[in-house]
């Protein structure tokens, strides 16, 4: 792998079957366009979900992840409880 | 930071700007995504060595002597970071390494170059099907060449040329479908004139197809009816009276401007009907509808990296015009033999643009199942059936499906929408109109929001 190869190369040199599962049909996806515009690419790099593997030079040791879905949002992550948002009730008549 | 001339992209228009502002004594900066110059055509230009570099041949070596200029220009030089927003006051902000800032510039030139148009065909979201820019790229920065059974399919010079790249890079077999339909060769006789001015470029061409003949790879001509096939990733290639087995298939229809920016600017914009694709209104040393914003290269329609380069010259002498380094008699002294040669090197447009005009069913897929938004996976028929429920254009259409509403932002689906609203319809594409991107341009963590303020 010569320096300055990117993440989903890396990734299609190992041969992984796919990058991520879609978020609406879990369908398998790989690159689709290799410069940034497609994000098919989508993977979690260094725990950091949603990331353009295209557009992100690969390092030694960098840690590229199969992202499943949509990324997740880890509850313990978040400081306290949820905030919540009254919804207003729907006024007729209006525009 | 206050500076007097920004530059978003670091391709042929963008490098060649970047070198003669700063050498007309503007404080330049030349903003690009990637980690090093050179775009999307010139991609990993400086890793390439002239005699290792075989595969990829002249044209592509053509970048070094760009980026050789730039670098010696004393240009300033922002790589791996992202524009994600542009006020139209001259504030720009940036986003690298997971932090954001802002620059503020007195002119900003956009030359963030041209995209695949996108190859909707049933099952082009396969893994192991991508674009022949992307096979490219694949070479060209990590040395990766397909193994196994190689389909290429569309139309298009670089398709040709990718080919060739591919068989010299060492695929061992590929198989050349060639989508152009046949009333295309007839449209291009009409452009003769055209022809015989940019007799080099089809020498060129005519060239790429005796040495595809010699490295082995097979052309077939007419395909209509392509689909991809499989089911963990592509298996078979199939079309209409054909069909090949394929472990890769490389999809092509030619390249658009990428208006992502120019749109969520809110740039005057025109359809282009010979290019089959929006195109921001622009004069001929680039000046948009705002006043501090230009656009140079591919992004202000396509026209290859040597116009590209042209434009970002007569960019860059406006600039320096407008910003008091240069007078207006001086720009035009200056900028004469660059317009006299960016004229010539467009005289071949009308040629390749009737020759490989994309299939109408390239456009609007017949086939109701194919994917048109690869993010949020809606089919062209969902799009028609909201077109039929009232949906009347691409900015309703996302409220009625989500198409559009994807990481993308559009990008991908956005031609294929307007294309298919306008057949369901019965109108024309131009009357369709397109997505509204907004900024931010590229998805930016909150984290890198958050900490703007603490920078500053």
């Amino acid at each position: 792998m010569p320096e300055g190869a990117s993440a989903a190369a890396a990734v299609l040199l190992a041969g992984l079957a796919s990058l991520r599962d879609t978020p609406v049909t879990g369908s398998a996806r790989t690159p689709y366009c290799m410069m940034g515009v497609c994000f098919d690419c989508l993977a979690e790099i260094d725990g950091v979900p949603n990331r353009q593997s295209c557009m992100v030079t690969a390092r030694p040791g960098m840690r590229v992840r199969r992202q499943r879905g949509a990324r997740e949002i880890d509850p313990h992550d978040l400081p306290g409880e949820l905030p919540s948002f009254p919804i207003p009730a729907a006024r007729s008549g209006g525009a | 930071m206050k500076i007097d001339f920004a530059i978003v992209g670091a391709g042929p228009a963008g490098l060649a700007a970047a070198a003669l502002a700063a050498e007309l004594g503007l404080d330049t900066l030349l903003i690009d995504e990637q980690e090093g110059p050179g775009g999307q055509i010139y991609r990993a230009i400086e890793r390439a060595d002239a005699a290792g570099s075989s595969s990829f041949g002249a044209d592509y070596l053509a970048g070094q002597p760009l980026v050789a200029a730039f670098r010696a220009s004393g240009a300033r030089y922002r790589p791996a970071t992202t524009v994600w927003h542009i006020d139209p006051d001259g504030t720009l902000s940036l986003a690298s390494n997971g932090a954001s800032d802002t620059i503020h510039a007195r002119r900003i030139l956009l030359a963030t170059g041209a995209i695949e148009r996108p190859v909707p065909i049933p099952g082009w979201t396969l893994p192991g099907v991508m674009t022949v820019g992307a096979a490219q790229i694949l070479v060209k920065t990590a040395d990766l060449v397909p193994e196994g059974r190689v389909v290429l399919a569309g139309q298009g010079p670089l398709l040709y040329l990718a080919a060739l790249q591919l068989a010299r890079a060492g695929t061992p077999s590929a198989s050349l479908l060639e989508m152009t339909p046949r009333e295309n060769y007839h449209a291009a006789l009409h452009h003769l004139g055209g022809l015989w001015a940019g007799r080099h470029a089809v020498a060129k061409g005519l060239g790429w197809l005796v040495a595809l003949r010699q490295a082995g790879i097979a052309v077939r001509r007419g395909v209509r009816g392509l689909r991809a096939l499989g089911r963990e990733r592509v298996e078979r290639v199939v079309w209409e009276g054909g069909e090949i087995a394929a472990d890769h298939l490389f999809l092509h229809e030619g390249v658009t401007p990428n208006t992502q920016i120019s749109f969520a600017l809110q740039l005057e914009h025109r359809w282009d009907e010979t290019q089959l694709s929006w195109r921001p209104d622009t004069d001929a040393w680039g000046r948009t509808s705002v006043p501090n914003i230009a656009i140079a290269g591919d992004g202000a329609g396509v026209g290859g990296a040597e116009a590209a380069a042209l434009a970002g010259r007569l960019a860059a002498l406006d600039a320096a015009a407008v910003l008091g380094r240069i007078s207006e008699a001086e720009r035009d002294r200056q900028g004469q033999p660059i317009l006299a040669a960016l004229t010539r090197e467009r005289t071949i447009r009308p040629f390749l643009d009737a020759l490989y005009r994309p299939a109408p069913a390239v456009l609007a897929p017949a086939d109701d199942g194919v994917i048109a938004c690869r993010c949020e996976e809606v089919t062209v028929g969902q799009i028609r059936r909201a077109v039929r429920l009232g949906a009347p254009g691409p900015n309703q259409l996302k409220a009625f499906t989500r198409c559009g509403m994807g990481p993308c932002q559009g990008r991908i689906c956005g031609p294929i929408v307007g294309a298919v609203i306008a057949e369901a319809r019965g109108v024309p594409i131009r009357d369709i109109g397109t997505y509204r991107p907004r900024a931010p341009y590229k998805p930016i963590t909150v984290g890198a929001l958050a900490g703007m303020g603490a920078a500053e």
